[in-house]
């Protein structure tokens, strides 16, 4: 059953790449416009040869990842202090609930303004968006945690730091996971946001470059790019959340036994 | 009216081959209420989905009136086990009664003379502009019920309908159901895995032997046509049936060769 | 009575105090980039009066609402085709987890290449970015749809459009709406990165214009505008949400009440 679906989902992607061929080569569209997929995958030999490619990637990793990681370290603590600190959380809903849905994009000028073309301006961006992503969910998993395990706590005398560590925590880890997920994919697509419209140094910029010199068949094949890593960075996340929470399980499994 | 003739259903599936049902013929007659039980995996849903043309029988076939059923027929309707799930969440009751009509050629005041009546005769016309889920799981089946008669079936099939609820709750929709074929005249097969509801429902029983499924025993169930919860239960002749019924089973479970094909009852 | 003012209190405590310590931190302030919180207020009248509502955002909200409604109505169609069918699902979806990989501001300049720098390129671009959230999570949504729903449905004859718009679209609604927030938020990034892009109008483009020429008041002003967009969406996408969804949001907490 799962070979067929791989063989089918093969057959799918080899379709893809084969209709990517054809239809420019027959005219349907124009090659200037939409290359076929044989000379996509030429541009992307040469961008592999070419070691400013490897730089540039290297630049939208260190936002994407220095990003992620100042943003989930921010939504962790902001959202464990905001749950166990009495009344702030109520005293927070509004404004948390104002500042989230503000696109992130709108800080584009104040970037250019304050950090120019620097990571940093990236960071900016990459953070705020991340942030709310691990903050919320961070929330979401303390909400959940079962308040019969919490009292259990409280009466064999736990002090809050205690508490945090052995019952808040591990509840809400298997949230976390996820907002730190979310967070992962909200953060290659500012970082790469960043390099596109401010020129920051890293695959968008040269996108970018690729654009204004007509370079298309380059360009597409950085497009290509960026997908694989977002695909990269969808999988890997899944996956070590799939770990994380295996281990989870079986922890919690010793404790209830 | 309703003929099963040598049904065999086999599931194939990753290397897999079981057969839930080897080889089952029985015959159900206009305007009868007849219950099937089975010790549990026995195939009875499998033999129901067969009967209402929801799966294709690996070979046999299923007659209704006559005609070989291919698909879920028309003069058909199914009351499923699983009420909660067989509800519409996101339609009010009045609407979940509804939606089948709407297949029908029917006008709008009929169909809502419809609705309103199914609803009435399962005591739920105050409920129709409720959600299932705001209802108690007993008032859920009676929705479902109603969604049956509204259909106005000629046969109507019901798979372990009372299952899931509460024993006081149980004993309502059983008098509901028993009140209901009287009065409309409904041919019922109604499949259980409770000896007690099996007898005290039916006007006749089969029982059925443990997978590979075939009819172990046809009882006749002579209690007399008034039956209520206090009194049938407590009758000597419903205790026999039922003491013979849970042998059969029992056999049945034991995987006793020893088939039993008869119409008559047991002795008094 | 008192727990009415409680709620104020913690409703309207943080924003004010928020609001309050930006307007005296920025009073006297001479930084070009962070003007007081004064000048903005005063520039805002007068940047975005009925005439600016009129040239930049009532565009900038049509691109937005003209790609959002074709990528809802392709993804939900798409997604309701691929996933009634196995065979299907099990051939598009290697491609289909590859695009949605895709970060989204990238299409900007290959749509570019096809559509030019007009409106015909912005709605094209939100269209196709908004599309992959949609999408997957109504395949999502599709396949997971009750069998016995499914079985009561064809027992009951419900079948063809029928079964389409009253079992499988209702069923899927709850993933079908998550998908459609993730591409409210994406929609948004885009209409504005696409204005900042190419643009001659625009709540993106007036805010990039603002920067360049050093209109900082202004820019601020521009940024606030954006914020409150996004908020005020989302907003309404709650209500809409809320009232579409009520029936789910009301079996899971019946659900709750009894486990």
């Amino acid at each position: 059953m799962r070979g067929r679906n791989l063989a089918l989902g093969a057959a799918g992607l080899a379709g893809f790449l084969a209709l990517g061929e054809v239809v420019p080569r027959l005219g349907l569209v124009k090659e200037a416009y939409f290359p076929p997929t044989s000379s996509i995958a030429a541009a992307f030999a040469d961008e592999v040869a070419d070691g400013a490619f490897w730089t540039a990637l290297g630049d939208t990793l260190t936002g994407w990842a220095l990003g992620l990681a100042i943003a989930s370290c921010a939504g962790i603590v902001v959202g464990v202090v905001i749950s166990v600190v009495p009344y702030l959380r109520e005293a927070t809903a509004s404004t948390i609930e104002f500042l989230r849905p503000i696109p992130s994009v709108a800080l584009i000028p104040l970037a250019v303004l304050l950090y120019g073309t620097e990571l940093r301006s990236v960071l900016l961006l990459v953070v705020y968006a991340s942030f709310w992503q691990v903050l919320v969910q961070t929330l979401y998993g303390v909400q959940d945690v079962d308040p019969v395990a919490d009292e259990t706590a409280r009466s064999y005398g736990l002090g809050t730091w205690a508490r945090v560590r052995h019952v808040l925590w591990p509840s809400a880890l298997p949230y976390v996971m996820t907002g730190v997920r979310l967070a992962a994919a909200v953060a290659l697509i500012l970082a790469i946001t960043a390099e596109l419209v401010i020129g920051a140094p890293g695959l968008g910029a040269r996108i970018a470059v690729a654009q204004t010199s007509q370079a298309v068949p380059e360009m597409y094949a950085l497009v290509v790019v960026t997908g694989l890593l977002g695909l990269l960075i969808n999988v890997g996340a899944r996956t070590v959340e799939r770990r994380a929470l295996a281990w989870h399980q079986s922890v919690r499994g010793e404790v209830a036994v | 009216m309703l003929e099963v003739r040598g049904l065999k259903k086999v599931y194939e599936g990753s290397g897999r081959r079981v057969e839930a049902v080897r080889d089952l013929t029985f015959t159900v007659d206009a305007g009868e209420l007849v219950c099937l039980v089975g010790p549990s995996g026995c195939g009875k849903t499998t033999l129901l989905k067969c009967m209402g043309g929801l799966m294709t029988p690996t070979s046999g076939e299923v007659l209704l009136e006559g005609r070989a059923v291919d698909g879920p027929p028309p003069g058909m309707a199914f009351v499923f086990q699983e009420y909660g799930r067989s509800l519409f969440p996101w339609m009010r009751v009045a609407q979940n009664v509804e939606l089948p009509l709407k297949q029908k050629d029917l006008s709008k005041a009929r169909r809502q003379e419809l609705v309103a009546d199914a609803l009435r005769s399962v005591g739920l016309a105050d409920a129709a502009d409720a959600y299932p889920w705001q209802l108690s799981g007993g008032m859920q089946q009676r929705v479902a019920i109603a969604r049956a008669l509204a259909y106005e079936p000629r046969v109507l099939l019901m798979d372990e309908p009372f299952a899931a609820v509460d024993a006081q709750t149980r004993a309502d929709l059983e008098d509901l159901v028993r009140g209901l074929w009287r009065e409309r005249g409904i041919t019922i097969l109604f499949v259980t895995h409770d000896i007690d509801e099996a007898v005290y429902l039916g006007e006749r029983v089969i029982v059925l032997s443990a997978s590979p499924t075939v009819v172990r025993e046809q009882l006749k169930v002579d209690l007399p046509d008034d039956r209520d919860q206090l009194h049938t239960r407590v009758a000597p002749r419903f205790a026999e049936l039922r003491t013979h019924v849970y042998e059969q089973i029992q056999a049945a479970k034991r995987g006793a060769p020893h088939l039993v094909r008869t119409d008559t009852p047991p002795p008094h | 009575m008192r727990r009415v003012l409680l709620r104020l209190l913690f409703v309207f405590a943080l924003p004010t105090l928020l609001f309050v310590s930006w307007w005296l931190a920025s009073d006297n302030s001479t930084d070009v980039f962070w003007p007081p919180l004064r000048t903005i207020l005063k520039t805002f009248p007068e940047v975005w009066t009925g005439e600016r509502l009129k040239d930049d955002v009532l565009p900038s909200m049509l691109r937005l609402t003209g790609g959002y409604a074709l990528a809802a109505v392709a993804g939900v169609a798409l997604g309701t085709v691929i996933g009634s069918y196995r065979r299907v699902r099990a051939v598009c979806e290697p491609v289909l987890e590859f695009l949605r990989a895709v970060p989204p501001p990238v299409l900007v300049p290959v749509i570019m290449l096809f559509a030019g720098i007009g409106d015909t390129m912005k709605v094209a671009v939100i269209a196709s970015g908004c599309v992959w959230p949609i999408l997957l999570n109504t395949v999502e949504g599709v396949r997971a749809v009750d069998p016995v729903m499914t079985e009561t449905a064809r027992s009951y004859g419900i079948k063809g459009p029928s079964r389409i718009t009253h079992l499988v679209l209702r069923s899927a609604s709850p993933q079908i709406f998550a998908g459609l927030r993730q591409a409210l938020s994406i929609g948004i990034i885009l209409m504005v990165i696409s204005e900042m892009f190419a643009a001659s109008n625009g709540i993106g483009f007036t805010v990039v214009q603002f920067q360049r020429s050093f209109a900082i008041p202004g820019m601020w002003t521009g940024i606030l505008v954006l914020g409150l967009l996004g908020f005020l969406l989302s907003v309404v996408f709650h209500l809409v949400e809320r009232r579409a969804l009520a029936w789910y949001h009301g079996l899971r907490a019946a659900a709750r009440r009894s486990p």
